[in-house]
């Protein structure tokens, strides 16, 4: 396929604490918030156990990329297999802010206090490019981006200046807010050099996307 | 042409001074910040910290014309260091050609505490800090937090590369803070992570890491002339793929990142390694696999986490700024703590200040969810 045949929009997930959405198939489901996320789980994936101890935002991106590469059949790397090419690149506004205030409420009270290090550790947001990169064998690049708002323009610049690393090919990118267990926006999408190359129609189609999560 | 990446000015404000000279003579000469508390709020166990007296903050604040009441400790760190930098730049901040980027893993977490009060809750979200520092500068351009975990400094300054590749911007003010309040303390005496006493980089009785607090900033700017000064010549950021709260076994994403670096900035006048060195036994045996891996382990390596502790997102930016000092000032800094060779392969660590040979450095950290970066900056004369 050349540059010209190439689809022109990105095929992506986009996942709410309302709904979920794949390539623009909408998944039906019987609960909401943080219910939904294991009941989608068991239906569609169901083969990745550490999912039960992923916090929120974990959970979140984590079914957004599982469900996007199925979708798109992207062959699953195992065993001694590990690709270094392909980078995960995420925004979002909230951060672990939803990891947080549940780790802060195990060290409010002196009467009640017992921090514990599995909540603590998701209290960094790049946790969960860790857990994707993990789930895929990916060693490439993994970041974590923090923004004031939904700036699409920002995102598609910082996007394009991913590819300056001259190992990275793809980019699973997307964005993830959550602040509380049932409250969440996500969306992903897989992106290569040629997507990234003209940054206004790149931003224009994010601004699309990013419309899904409002 | 590639652009030239140069770091025109830098600041570091820590325990150990308000300038990145105070630090580095102070660090030269074996001072180290770190102190015993024996608690902190409702936190009741011992723990080491270098922790900036806030009283010497806002005594700092005050002569920076920093109006008091307006913002928090974190963001007066980023403030206080983020000024005498630009100021020392002498570049106009508010220009359109100038993009702020912040680098911290936990900003103004405090404020979830109840008992903390005088701050909306909103400013807990990492872009409104981020916006109240550009804002402060009259910036009209969206800044960027990088919140990649213990590496955030080291990313940052990457990310700042790239961004002034692009040719969008000429400047990059990227600067990295992090408060140490009682949710990071707890969460990292949870993981059984800290010690008691000095830590100890790479030494066979090496106990955990200390925590401490730094704002560290660098101003780059983008130019087409030839390479002078220091300039930030390469940068990788590689994942383990491994462990989403431990350290690879066999150092991958740390060994991936170093290879990519020496594979755009080379071998040559290397004069040390300054790595993480956190003086816990995974990280420190990871790194020194790592090396060994990058061929790299004859090289001389030195930490900073003895003078320091671990500044989070400070780190990569702090260590990368007393790295330049030290490559000037042609020393390999003394790994404070350090005694005995503690690690599989042993690397080429000293506990006294050794003399320099070469006119580069590279800068290693690793973090959590399995994450690790590498950057390399070479002075040209």
């Amino acid at each position: 396929m050349t540059d010209m045949e190439k689809e022109r929009n990105l095929k992506y997930t986009v996942i709410t604490d309302k709904g979920v959405t794949v390539c623009g198939r909408v998944l039906e489901h019987n609960h909401t918030g943080s219910a939904m996320l294991t009941e989608i789980y068991r239906a569609q994936l169901g083969d990745w156990p550490k999912f039960f101890k992923m916090d929120t935002l974990s959970k979140v991106g984590y079914l957004a990329s599982e469900l996007l590469l199925k979708e798109l059949g992207e062959r699953r790397l195992e065993g001694e297999e590990y690709a270094s090419d392909r980078a995960i690149v995420l925004f979002g506004t909230t951060a672990s802010l939803c990891a947080d205030r549940n780790y802060q409420e195990t060290i409010q009270d002196s009467d009640n206090y017992y921090p514990s290090p599995a909540l603590f550790v998701y209290t960094l947001p790049n946790i969960v490019t860790g857990e994707i990169a993990i789930r895929n064998h990916y060693r490439g690049e993994t970041s974590f981006y923090v923004l004031d708002g939904y700036d699409t323009g920002s995102m598609a610049f910082h996007l394009q200046c991913a590819f300056q690393d001259d190992v990275t090919e793809s980019l699973l990118a997307g964005w993830v807010d959550s602040t509380d267990n049932d409250d969440f926006r996500c969306f992903f999408t897989l992106m290569d050099r040629a997507d990234a190359s003209d940054l206004k129609g790149l931003e224009n189609e994010l601004k699309g996307i990013m419309d899904n999560l409002k | 042409m590639a652009r030239v990446i140069q770091c025109i000015a830098d600041n570091v404000v820590s325990p150990l001074g308000r300038t990145s000279m105070e630090n580095y003579v102070n660090v030269k000469a074996g001072c180290s910040g770190l102190a015993r508390f024996e608690e902190m709020d409702r936190v009741s166990s011992p723990f080491m910290l270098s922790r900036i007296d806030r009283y010497v903050m806002d005594e700092l604040c005050i002569g920076l014309d920093i109006p008091d009441g307006k913002y928090t400790f974190f963001e007066k760190m980023l403030l206080t260091s983020s000024i005498q930098a630009v100021r020392k730049a002498g570049i106009d901040p508010s220009s359109d050609r100038v993009l702020f980027i912040i680098s911290t893993t936990k900003g103004n977490v405090s404020l979830l505490d109840r008992d903390v009060k005088g701050f909306p809750q909103e400013r807990v979200l990492l872009g409104k800090s981020a916006s109240m520092v550009s804002r402060y500068f009259g910036n009209p351009n969206a800044p960027v937090v990088v919140c990649n975990a213990c590496i955030s400094g080291v990313c940052a300054q990457i990310e700042a590369m790239r961004a002034l590749q692009s040719g969008r911007y000429d400047y990059a003010v990227v600067t990295g803070a992090d408060e140490q309040s009682p949710f990071i303390i707890s969460g990292f005496l949870s993981f059984k992570a800290l010690t008691d006493t000095p830590c100890r980089p790479f030494d066979k009785d090496r106990t955990g890491l200390n925590l401490g607090e730094c704002a560290a900033t660098v101003v780059l700017k983008a130019s087409d002339a030839p390479a002078c000064g220091w300039v930030l010549e390469g940068g990788a950021i590689r994942n383990d793929a491994n462990h989403i709260s431990g350290p690879s076994r066999t150092g991958e994403g740390s060994y991936l990142a170093l290879m990519e670096v020496l594979r755009k900035c080379g071998r040559e006048g290397l004069a040390f390694v300054n790595v993480h060195g956190t003086a816990t036994a995974y990280n420190d045996e990871m790194e020194s696999i790592a090396l060994y891996r990058a061929g790299l382990i004859d090289v001389p390596v030195t930490g900073l986490k003895g003078y320091y502790g671990h500044t989070m997102g400070a780190a990569g930016i702090m260590e990368s700024i007393l790295s330049m000092y030290a490559v000037q000032d042609g020393t390999v800094l003394a790994t404070r703590g350090y005694a005995e060779q503690g690690v599989t392969y042993p690397v080429n660590v000293s506990p006294e200040n050794r003399p320099a040979h070469g006119n580069r450095f590279i800068k290693l950290l690793s973090g959590f969810g399995g994450c690790n970066a590498a950057l390399s900056y070479a002075y040209y004369s």
